[in-house]
């Protein structure tokens, strides 16, 4: 992630909404969907595009559970948590995702920024209990096993993407 | 571009027509669920395979096609999510269940090419083939009226909705009824809000039309943040028309002329479908000014909300939709008379709008004429847990809970035995065996401390623990707490932390009054509804479970084995061989003892992880 943001890319973002401080969530989302978190300087830059106090801004980037002030993985995983989901055992599938990467309850996204894991409380496939989604799609029937093959195939996907 | 009514008819016509031509069609379940199955490849092979074929096939209504075809669609949510990818033909009504793209093939020859069913691919049951979808026990005992054309339509296609006798009730409305006449037939249907309160639709209607204002809002509230219901992103998903057409309805009957429908962000394919619908509605001129050429103006937009369950609430759903942090205001005033920016505002959930075109065609009375006198009509549930057949059904209102579990869900999964079922989520509380015969409506859950909520059931067999659920649901609640007011913000941590305790095996005695106590205080004083009904999962495990959490307390025992800090792992000396395997694989090494003699566990080592009960070959390392 670049530390200086694309002013011309905020800005076209702005222009979408109009300018308009009403919009300021579907702005902020937007902004997360190029940087997959709010960087820091887009604070000042909208308090003085929109006119509106970047404390306001802060307010709403941190009472959001979608927003991210830190920097995400390319591959987010949401794991399930909704009662569904907690019933028919999600959590062990947690346990081992952070077995596999590293991660930790306060540690969410690995060193590299290939992988964050979370979770979710309900992302209404609770058919498919238990259900985890890697940058929106929807995986379900999950098991621990599952997911571990599942973060080998991400990896293998991603190395190949490089070459 | 539609200027007035005898076009939008014309156009049915034209689009019935060409429907008509469609001798076969084979409709691909593309909801969440079958999507995640993988049913996407399955509509790509099937369209490769009859193109390859030279089959004369169209997938939409939008063009002229010559003599009889066969049509593809990606249909809405069939509702029977365990059993999917879901492939449905009709006219003959053959379901297939579990299908891969392997399988297409043989579909095709056998049911589009010939008139039969491919014997494996249908739902067996106990021996049984049901080759039909409506022959099948889980779709049986329903009725289907919010959800009759979800899996039955192409969800991104206002030319299907049309063709099916959508906008039927938009145009009876504009062109044969007052905005009175359209407000007195929801009231005469008695129409009771479906997002959980029950609140009668016409009388909120009422509130707003009476107001003065010149600007009125209508908003749907498609925040469904349960854990455990999906319904209305199934209604969004499937059939967005019928809830856009509902929402026309109201705004015609409260003179409102702008609408907002605020879609929660886990539901990015809602959104879209709803996006798609919204622009179709545009194109033909259903939506915008001087709408079917009356003087009826209204446009909708959409709010994508950033993960607050708290924004389901009316008066923090509003403030999201004005961009602010979601929190609820102290009322009155209420959202009727002032809502969005301010302004009289119309605020019901998804299904609630579903319903009003089907009142308006086909009267109040006709609606009043299902289910219970005080709670008519039908009600959607999510059905989850440990059951059989998962997934989304329609029943009356005042099914009972034995009707639901046992002859449309199946039954419990692994024949294990029922012990309770969750209902309205994190507001909502337990319902045991002993209300399995308790219809299920309003009025008659709220006398046992339960509520419809937004209709999520979560089965729960004998194996869970109740205190774990009650922690559970608190967790939750406790996380989504806005913190503006005290009792629930420092109320729902401190009772989370007694719920901690005891799970953990530091229960104390005193514990379960003090539960009690900061419940009763919480939902006196909250500020919201949330806020309020926080501790009811606590209450209602406490009343029907109250032994269970003694166990826990006073034995440091958890009854179903599930709280793992309560586990009682030992080592069976007549059964141990001595083989050490135990004790190499403890991770705090709290095994111990000499090669072919019998070993032990140190009881005030042992994390209670279980790996020795895994890696005994003997089946020596028991639990109590």
């Amino acid at each position: 992630m670049s530390p200086s943001c694309d002013f011309a890319k905020l800005d076209e973002i702005l222009e979408n909404h109009k300018y308009d401080p009403g919009n300021i969530i579907a702005i902020l989302q937007d902004t997360q969907e190029v940087y997959h978190y709010l960087p820091k300087e887009i604070f000042d830059y909208y308090s003085e595009k929109l006119g509106m106090s970047r404390a306001r801004i802060f307010s709403i980037a941190t009472f959001y559970e979608n927003f991210s002030l830190e920097p995400k993985g390319k591959y987010v995983i949401k794991i399930c948590n909704g009662t569904a989901c907690h019933v028919r055992k999600s959590m062990p599938i947690l346990e081992q995702l952070r077995k596999d990467l590293n991660l930790s309850e306060q540690k969410k996204t690995t060193d590299d920024l290939l992988f964050t894991v979370e979770t979710v409380s309900c992302l209404g496939a609770c058919g498919l209990a238990p259900a985890l989604t890697v940058n929106d799609e929807v995986f379900g029937m999950m098991t621990p096993e599952k997911a571990t093959e599942l973060v080998n195939q991400l990896k293998g996907e991603n190395a190949d993407a490089a070459e | 571009m539609l200027q007035n009514r005898a076009d939008l008819q014309n156009l049915r016509a034209l689009l019935k027509s060409r429907l008509d031509q469609q001798k076969k069609k084979i409709l691909i379940c593309a909801g969440t669920a079958c999507v995640a199955s993988g049913s996407l490849a399955i509509y790509d092979e099937f369209l490769r395979l009859i193109r390859e074929k030279g089959i004369n096939c169209s997938v939409d209504l939008q063009h002229e096609t010559e003599g009889e075809h066969i049509g593809i669609k990606k249909s809405g949510c069939h509702g029977f999510c365990e059993m999917g990818p879901l492939v449905r033909i009709e006219p003959q009504g053959y379901l297939y269940v579990k299908v891969k793209p392997s399988d297409c093939l043989e579909i095709l020859e056998t049911s589009i090419l010939k008139d039969e069913y491919v014997e494996r691919l249908v739902y067996h049951k106990d021996g049984e083939i049901f080759c039909r979808q409506e022959s099948i026990p889980f779709y049986k005992m329903q009725k289907r009226v919010v959800l009759e054309n979800c899996g039955h339509l192409d969800s991104s296609s206002i030319s299907e909705y049309i063709a099916l006798d959508g906008y039927t009730a938009l145009e009876q409305a504009l062109f044969e009824m007052s905005p009175e006449e359209v407000l007195n037939e929801v009231e005469i249907s008695n129409l009771r809000g479906r997002g959980g309160g029950g609140f009668p639709a016409a009388r909120k209607w009422l509130q707003v039309r009476r107001q003065k204002a010149e600007k009125k809002y209508v908003v749907c509230n498609g925040d469904e943040g349960d854990p455990g219901a999906f319904m209305d992103r199934s209604v969004m998903e499937s059939d967005p028309h019928r809830m856009l057409e509902g929402m026309m309805l109201a705004a015609y009957a409260c003179g409102a002329d702008e609408g907002y429908i605020y879609v929660r962000a886990e539901y990015p394919l809602a959104v879209k479908r709803l996006s798609i619908a919204i622009e179709q509605a545009h194109e033909l001129g259903l939506l915008g000014k001087n709408i079917l050429g009356t003087d009826f103006n209204f446009d909708i937009h959409i709010s994508r909300g950033a993960g607050a369950f708290v924004c389901g609430e009316g008066s923090a759903l509003t403030a999201s939709i004005e961009g602010k942090r979601g929190m609820p205001r102290v009322k009155p005033p209420r959202t009727v008379e002032s809502g969005l920016n301010g302004r009289p505002t119309v605020l019901n959930n998804v299904e609630t709008f579903a319903n009003v075109p089907g009142i308006i065609v086909n009267g109040g009375q006709w609606f009043r004429s299902i289910g219970p006198e005080n709670s008519p009509g039908t009600k959607a549930f999510a059905l989850t847990g440990n059951i059989k057949n998962t997934g989304l059904i329609e029943v009356p209102m005042g099914t009972t809970l034995r009707e639901i579990i046992y002859d449309i869900g199946g039954g419990m999964r692994g024949d294990s035995e029922f012990k309770a079922v969750q209902i309205g989520g994190p507001s909502g509380g337990c319902l045991t065996k002993e209300h399995l015969d308790l219809p299920l409506d309003f009025d008659s859950l709220k006398k046992v401390g339960a509520m419809v909520g937004s209709g999520g059931l979560v089965v729960m067999d004998e194996n869970t623990c109740m205190v774990e659920v009650a922690r559970f649901f608190m967790s939750f609640t406790q996380n989504e707490s806005c913190g503006k007011c005290v009792p629930c913000r420092e109320g729902t941590k401190r009772m989370l932390e007694i719920l901690e305790r005891i799970v953990a095996g530091n229960g104390e005695p005193g514990d379960i009054e003090l539960l009690e106590e900061l419940s009763e205080t919480i939902s006196a004083t909250a500020l919201c509804g949330l806020g309020k009904s926080a501790a009811s999962p606590v209450m209602s495990t406490l009343k029907y479970f109250r032994d269970e959490y003694k166990a826990h307390i006073l034995e440091k025992r958890c009854p179903t084995k599930s709280c793992q800090k309560l586990r009682k792992i030992y080592i069976d000396k007549a059964l141990c061989k001595g083989c050490s395997k135990c004790a190499r694989g403890c991770p705090v090494g709290a095994i111990t003892g000499k090669v072919k003699e019998s070993f032990v566990i140190d009881e005030a080592k042992c994390i209670k992880c279980g790996a020795c009960v895994e890696a005994c070959a003997f089946k020596a390392v028991k639990e109590d």
